[in-house]
């Protein structure tokens, strides 16, 4: 119907250039795009700039250890109760890639002072915090609306690229997320979106009253392609679970180098599990 | 540490009788026992006939916001979040909390963890925030944090109506005097002495004259733990549920795990 719609995650990817500023959305909830993030792996990005928004596992972990990043903005990246995320730490420890630490909060008021086309935001907090004294583009301002009044200035976030997962889309680019609200700030402030999602809707989002308001319209879409199971190993809130399994044998497999680049063998390069083995288990007991 | 109860047990008990009088608890990510203790005191304080709101960030459930993490951050702004949890890699003697690493250089440092997420922000404006780390050692427990993530105490000048209440770790429960910047000894638990406490901690603190011991749970808290609580945790922390209470926890939602 349009060509809005690409053929796979690939073609997805393809449309990421290298160097790209890119956020990337948190893991819990199902809308971290990690089918297209084994595909930008396997088309071999570099040098980006990923904003996560707020925090990453597995993707921004992936990403760094194949890497593909030059720079990570993140008020965290963890695997959760799987433990710390390994590359990420290897990384930054050896230098490999610029980490500029920012607080979850922050990166929204960023976000929504990209999509408002402003500035800065003002944000409560953070004064005293070692973040504010390593970052030389927060200040630290006086309220002009009254006296002794310290503030932070948080500058715009403007990704070039925003990238997620989402349930549903539909043919001319409308994306539905859910309550997963966030993203629609994420998609707001970037200049065009990537979404991936598990299926495509039969007519309009926006014509339906009860879909509409979680949809974010096509003008703020660059393309969508449909990835089932397009979050596995994690999973998508109602649809599927977390696969414990595969992220238990992440956390251990990406403690060394030569185990990460198994874990990339078997999971990016060997194309067909991901989508297929998704198939068989689970969709939650409740 | 014996007894008929697990230590979890004990520092979900503990943390629930510091949340006593807060009508909405936000819980953050990778936050299990204070997770449970929000749900513990909920369960009490509605046997009360009172209505206390649970949020547990990064799950559905209980569903009070739709707006995802910026609801969050904008209702603890305008003071409608009671209480929340915070832990530290690195805590020190002034409740200075450190989430991104240690030693020199930053941001080159010999060891990195994953980063501040929202404490920068939480620990200025929700008033009861609660410490919680289960490794009490000098090793966690420093004169000085090396990354400042959130500081303890501010300026008179900065607009901060929350900050930290109470520090938990797996040998003690230490209140704190935002006043003062000082931690004081509130009570040991079973099983431990206030010299061990001493002994491994790297930061200052006030000992009162008598320490008591921090109250075990009772049967009752016990089996509501054990009936009620676990299998609400179960779907945020199937692991952690399954770890303490076995299959009672896996009755929730944990169904795809391996």
């Amino acid at each position: 119907m349009s060509d809005i719609l690409l053929a796979d995650a690939d073609a997805l990817a393809a449309q990421v250039p290298d160097g790209a500023k890119l956020a990337v959305f948190k893991a819990e909830g199902g809308c971290a795009a990690m089918a297209a993030t084994f595909a930008l792996i396997r088309r071999g990005v570099r040098d980006l700039h990923l904003v996560t928004v707020p925090t990453s596992g597995l993707q921004a972990d992936m990403l760094i250890g194949a890497g593909c990043v030059a720079t990570v903005e993140t008020s965290g990246v963890t695997l959760g109760e799987y433990g710390q995320a390994p590359c990420f730490g290897r990384a930054v420890r050896s230098g490999a890639i610029r980490v500029i630490d920012s607080t979850c909060p922050a990166v929204y008021a960023g976000l929504q002072a990209g999509e408002k086309g402003i500035p800065f935001l003002p944000l409560r907090g953070l004064i005293g915090s070692d973040i504010v004294r390593h970052r030389d583009d927060y200040r630290v301002i006086d309220n002009p609306l009254a006296a002794d009044d310290p503030i932070v200035a948080l500058p715009a976030i403007v990704p070039d690229i925003a990238l997620f997962h989402a349930p549903l889309a539909d043919r001319f680019g409308n994306v539905w997320i859910g309550r997963h609200a966030e993203l629609k700030i994420m998609a707001h402030a970037a200049r065009t979106t990537l979404v991936t999602c598990e299926r495509l809707h039969d007519g309009n989002l926006l014509q339906d009253e009860t879909l509409a308001p979680a949809t974010i319209p096509e003008m703020y879409i660059g393309a969508v392609a449909v990835a089932e199971r397009g979050a596995a190993p994690y999973g998508v809130t109602g649809l599927y679970e977390d696969d414990a399994g595969r992220l238990a044998a992440y956390a251990g497999m990406a403690k060394t180098e030569e185990g990460f680049a198994a874990w990339l063998e078997e999971t990016v390069y060997g194309r067909p599990r991901i989508g297929v083995r998704g198939m068989a288990p689970a969709v939650a007991a409740e | 540490m014996a007894g008929d109860y697990a230590l979890e047990e004990l520092l979900i008990a503990t943390v629930a009788g510091l949340l006593e009088g807060c009508g909405h608890i936000a819980v953050g990510v990778s936050s299990p026992i204070p997770g449970s203790a929000a749900l513990l005191r909920r369960h009490r304080d509605r046997e009360a006939g009172r209505r206390t709101r649970v949020s547990i960030i990064g799950t559905t459930i209980p569903a009070y916001r739709t707006d995802g993490g910026v609801d969050l951050f904008d209702s603890a702004g305008q003071g409608r979040v009671d209480a929340f949890f915070l832990s530290g890699g690195q805590i020190d003697g002034r409740a200075n909390i450190n989430l991104v690493g240690v030693g020199e250089g930053y941001p080159q440092q010999k060891v990195r963890w994953s980063g501040s997420f929202g404490s920068a922000y939480l620990y200025f404006m929700v008033p009861k925030v609660i410490l919680f780390r289960l490794e009490h050692s000098r090793r966690t427990m420093v004169e000085a944090v090396d990354f400042v993530s959130a500081p303890g105490t501010s300026p008179p000048n900065v607009h901060r109506p929350g900050g930290p209440y109470a520090l938990v770790t797996d040998l003690c429960l230490f209140r704190f005097d935002r006043r003062r910047a000082r931690f004081s000894l509130a009570s040991v638990h079973p099983g431990h002495t206030v010299g061990e406490v001493r002994d491994n901690t790297g930061f200052d603190f006030d000992i009162p004259e008598t320490v008591p011991e921090t109250a075990p749970p009772d049967a009752e808290t016990l089996a509501v733990l054990r009936e009620t609580v676990a299998p609400d945790i179960a779907n945020p922390y199937p692991n952690f549920a399954r770890r303490v209470w076995g299959a009672r926890g896996v009755s929730g939602g944990v169904s795809g795990a391996a």
